[in-house]
């Protein structure tokens, strides 16, 4: 039972990590059709920027400043380089945000090194929150939901209480048209790639310190928010939402399980060999099979379904 | 009369969500026929050419081809059974050259499939035919050139090429001469009348020229309804017809 | 094919297989050997991969799945030969390596090529994550982190070839990556390979013309997946060991670079970039720890300038060439040089102290090209960025000297009437312009 509420905690809590990235990736896709294979590397950005800035301004200073920094990387990105290779399509817009993010993976070696950074939770948060039997729940996963929620309700009252909410939800699914009525696109598209690069940034700040902080984060969060898009569908937002949750509590839940097929077989009576060669196969826990899952769920959705659940879409 | 009619539309209907484009179209086109569709434009004739050829899928109603019917069948398979089509929008390989567009046109009519143990230099009818058709197009000069550097009455004839290049036993045409000059239309005119020979040719055409001077027989489409199908003397005198689209002039 | 252009291809073809045998008499050291059977590897693998790429409109990212499970499959091949088990003749092994490839890439294919455009990327996406998770997953099948190793040296000895030496193996490589290159161009010259093009360019034409584009792009998939098996197979028996790098998304990620800075519009792009990446993954690796940042900043720059890649902007002076008027672009292209030396100088300054600063494990002080330089002061700081600046504004000056060289020139060619060659040359559409996705 404590395993399942704690589980539970974790779950949600990585799943709303998740969509703060994948929300940002989400609207650009939504509006500019780009799946930008840079936004994990604008995740490990923040958590970077935030142990450097961290130890001058603290973690809260840290907390404004980075995702805003990010802000401002992002919006000099597109300007000066997804609007140059916009004319040649979207594949050519999908590998040159792959350029991007081997060149930011890269810089980061350059700046700080290839170990992994102690960028560490801040002390007045480093407490325990509640205790439940006999694990303690961390403060820290409690002010990551807080802040995760915080920002996703701004962004939902943004986007359907302001003027330019309303555009940018226009744009979502009809970019042209909205161009066509007279408002100024690109700014706009600037303005979400910008935003959703604080949104990462902001993941990063918060997340980098409660997970790992090394350079093959960008790579190893980056798969499952690619995950996380498609198949909550294209260019939806409640989509994405409910993809990340899932796959956030999947994924914590799955490390967790140690029933492999052997076991299925075993309660069924039939036994396995270990000469036989499904044996390997048959082994292998849930545990042991949780980082192939999510791509699994991608291939098998991209086939039946490239929407996604909800997406609206399909390239 | 015991042919089979090359091509049959039975009730054919269209809806985009609650937009009905065509409303129940009924056509028989026999066998060596050549037949215009007129009418004034979002009539739906576009959308027609696309029912028929697999394009787009249809709403209700049935499309049939020498007797078979191809109704939902996609669009490589309808090619395969002899109907072959051409664009509004000039729609051709803009990396290929002229020579290589029109093999490609010609690789599966001649049995080739999707072979990888061939020389393309090698398969002498192909390139005869290939050769042909160009000449007969006028784009000898062009043989070379890619699609994406040609001007525009080249990329029309080009287009008609690959329509015509297998010899298809229906040969749909849309609005082949749209913007083309008079010289230049005549040229086509002459060209669609030459290789529509002893074939099935459905045209679209806004030019009336081309039309009372090529078709043997005229359908008219307004809002997705066929208010008249005869032959072109008796189109030019219906009130119905002149009232929608011809007017009095042509009266 | 009329007789110049024969002799054109007999030139092109002979004299490459005459410079394959010859250039162990240059590069004779075993270093110089390994980095040139590691090209040869290369242009199999980025060649393999164009097929996918620039011939047939499909971005993948999952590519080295293919090598990679060819190369494990090859291993085992290798060890049971070494047991004594399997009798086989080590020199046809990259056959084998390559049925393995086709192995998956039938499946994997089919799954594929049921999308096209970015759903198909990113399902290559998965299926390389895929394939790097389960090597990880089945220790028993893929020897987990530390891999599998063989030995290349097993079975009858022919005639004193037992591939034992650099040298030897360099011969088996150069010799497979030659058959395999000219059966990849021959492809190109087929009806499968001529409507693989015509699918990336229109595939709704491609079906108005009676062909499915889907049942296309499954048999151009396997078939680089077969020639991708090869390329693992070779980097087996070249390193005599496979692990997960061998599948991991850093070499799909590799040849996709190698593909594009080459040039993906042209047969030969790949060739060039397969050879210029691995010299400079060979060479400047050794001077520089930064050479894979450099390599992206080549890579973003292609894209922003040169998007055809290397071979497009080869091809681009061919009306020039023809006309005998080169030399007139000599003046500015070495303006354009000079500038771009100071602009890489003053990078390379600036990363390269970047790296100094970062690395835990530094030695006492950097020297750039032989000048001592002290990255902890302020010094060198500001000089690698006014050097930096001043490349910037020389290059920017350079390029229109370029630009306007390029016009004059042009006015002058048009003047002198389109040679029939020249119209086939005249358009630089970027590839990557018509490397689309639609709805079939």
């Amino acid at each position: 039972m404590e395993f399942f509420i704690i589980s539970m905690l974790n779950g949600i809590s990585f799943g709303l990590l998740l969509f703060m990235l994948s929300s940002g990736l989400t609207l650009i896709f939504g509006m500019m059709g780009v799946l930008n294979f840079a936004h994990a590397s604008f995740y490990m950005l923040g958590a970077y920027f935030a142990y450097s800035m961290g130890k001058v301004t603290g973690f809260w200073g840290a907390l404004l400043l980075a995702p805003i920094a990010l802000g401002a990387i992002g919006a000099v990105v597109e300007r000066y380089g997804l609007r140059a290779v916009h004319k040649f399509g979207h594949v050519a817009e999908l590998l040159f945000t792959f350029g991007l993010a081997h060149l930011i993976d890269e810089a980061v070696h350059l700046v700080w090194g290839r170990s992994a950074l102690e960028y560490r939770v801040p002390p007045e948060l480093d407490t325990t929150l509640f205790t439940l039997f006999s694990t303690s729940y961390p403060t820290y996963r409690g002010f990551m939901m807080l802040v995760a929620i915080v920002m996703l309700v701004s962004i939902f009252l943004i986007l359907t209480r302001t003027r330019i909410g309303l555009i940018i939800q226009a744009a979502l699914t009809h970019p042209e048209m909205v161009q066509s009525l007279g408002h100024d696109v690109p700014r706009l598209f600037m303005l979400v790639f910008a935003g959703g690069a604080a949104l990462a940034g902001l993941a990063g700040v918060i997340g980098g310190n409660a997970f790992v902080t090394d350079p093959g984060m960008a790579a190893s969060v980056g798969s499952i928010v690619f995950v996380v898009v498609v198949i909550g569908g294209l260019g939806s937002l409640m989509g994405a939402f409910i993809a990340s949750l899932a796959l956030g509590l999947m994924q914590t839940f799955s490390v967790a399980l140690d029933y492999s097929m052997l076991n299925v077989l075993q309660h069924f009576g039939v036994v396995l060999s270990s000469a036989s060669p499904l044996f390997g196969v048959a082994k292998l826990t849930i545990a042991q099979m949780a980082p192939s899952l999510p791509f699994v769920l991608l291939i098998v959705m991209l086939v039946i379904r490239p929407k996604g659940l909800m997406g609206t879409r399909e390239n | 009369m015991s042919t089979v009619p090359a091509l049959e539309l039975e009730k054919l209907r269209k809806n985009f969500g609650k937009t009905q484009i065509i409303r129940g179209v009924d056509l028989k086109i026999e066998r060596g026929e050549r037949h215009a569709i007129i009418g004034p434009n979002g009539a739906g004739k576009s959308t027609l050419f696309h029912l028929i050829s697999g394009r787009i899928p249809l709403t209700e109603g049935q499309v049939r081809l020498n007797g078979e019917t191809i109704t939902g069948l996609p669009s490589y398979e309808i090619a395969r059974r002899g109907l072959s089509r051409s664009f509004q929008i000039t729609n051709v390989f803009p990396k290929l050259s002229v020579i290589q567009n029109l093999r490609c046109a010609l690789l599966w009519a001649h049995g080739y499939g999707y072979s990888f143990w061939h020389r393309l230099s090698a398969l002498k009818r192909v390139n005869e035919r290939a050769e042909d058709v160009m000449t007969q197009i006028r784009l000898e000069t062009r043989r070379d050139a890619l699609a994406n550097v040609l001007s525009y009455a080249e990329l029309r004839a080009l287009e008609i090429g690959i329509t015509i290049a297998a010899e298809p036993q229906v040969i749909m045409l849309d609005e082949p001469t749209a913007g083309m000059s008079h010289s230049e239309t005549e040229d086509a005119v002459e060209l669609i009348r030459r290789v529509s020979e002893g074939r099935t040719l459905v045209m679209v055409e806004h030019d009336m020229g081309v039309v009372f001077g090529l078709a043997d027989h005229i359908s008219v489409l307004v809002y997705g309804e066929v208010i008249a199908s005869d032959e072109p003397a008796a189109i030019r005198g219906n009130r119905a017809v002149q009232e929608a689209y011809l007017g009095t002039e042509y009266a | 094919m009329d007789q110049n252009q024969r002799f054109r291809s007999l030139f092109v073809w002979g004299g490459g297989a005459l410079l394959l045998m010859a250039l162990p008499l240059v590069f004779s050291q075993n270093t110089h050997l390994s980095v040139l059977s590691r090209m040869g590897i290369a242009v199999v693998f980025a060649l393999s991969y164009n097929m996918l790429f620039g011939q047939g409109g499909m971005l993948s990212f999952g590519h080295a799945a293919f090598s990679g499970l060819g190369a494990y499959l090859t291993i085992h091949a290798l060890v049971l030969m070494n047991k004594g088990t399997l009798a086989f003749p080590v020199t046809l092994l990259p056959l084998v390596g390559g049925l393995a490839g086709m192995l998956f890439s039938v499946p994997f294919g089919y799954v594929a090529t049921k999308r096209s455009g970015t759903p198909f990327a990113m399902i290559t996406l998965g299926i390389g994550e895929l394939v790097a998770a389960a090597v990880l997953m089945l220790p028993g099948f893929f020897g987990g982190e530390a891999g599998i190793t063989g030995n290349r040296v097993t079975g009858v000895t022919w005639l004193g070839i037992d591939y034992g030496s650099q040298l030897q193996m360099y011969y088996l490589v150069a010799g497979w990556a030659f058959a395999s290159t000219a059966a990849m161009y021959a492809f190109t010259r087929t009806p499968l390979g001529l409507l693989s093009n015509a699918v990336r360019d229109n595939s709704e034409r491609a079906e108005f013309v009676a062909y499915n584009p889907k049942q296309v792009r499954f048999l151009v998939m396997v078939i680089a997946g077969f020639f991708a098996g090869v390329s693992g197979a070779l980097a087996t028996l070249t390193y005599e060991i496979v692990n997960a790098e061998s599948v991991g998304l850093q070499s799909s990620g590799n040849v996709l670079l190698m593909a594009f800075i080459g040039g993906i519009g042209q047969f030969f792009g790949p060739i060039l970039g397969a050879i210029l990446l691995t010299l400079l993954q060979s060479v400047l690796s050794l001077f520089t720890p930064a050479w894979l940042l450099y390599i992206g900043l080549l890579f973003l720059a292609m894209m922003l300038f040169a998007p055809g890649g290397l071979s497009s902007i080869i091809v681009a002076h061919g009306p020039a060439w023809r006309a005998g008027l080169m030399l007139r672009l000599v003046p500015s292209y070495l303006a354009a040089v000079a500038a771009g030396a100071v602009l890489l100088a003053g990078t390379v300054s600036l990363v390269e102290m970047c790296y100094f600063l970062s690395d835990t494990g530094r030695p006492a002080s950097l020297s750039l090209a032989g000048i001592v330089v002290d990255p902890r002061r302020p010094g060198p700081w500001i000089t690698g960025g006014a050097v930096l600046l001043a490349g910037f504004v020389l290059v920017h000056f350079a390029a229109g000297m370029v630009s306007a060289q390029w016009q004059r020139l042009r006015k002058d060619l048009n003047a002198r009437g389109p040679l029939r060659r020249d119209a086939r040359l005249a358009q630089a559409v970027p590839p990557v312009a018509e490397v689309q996705g639609t709805t079939t």
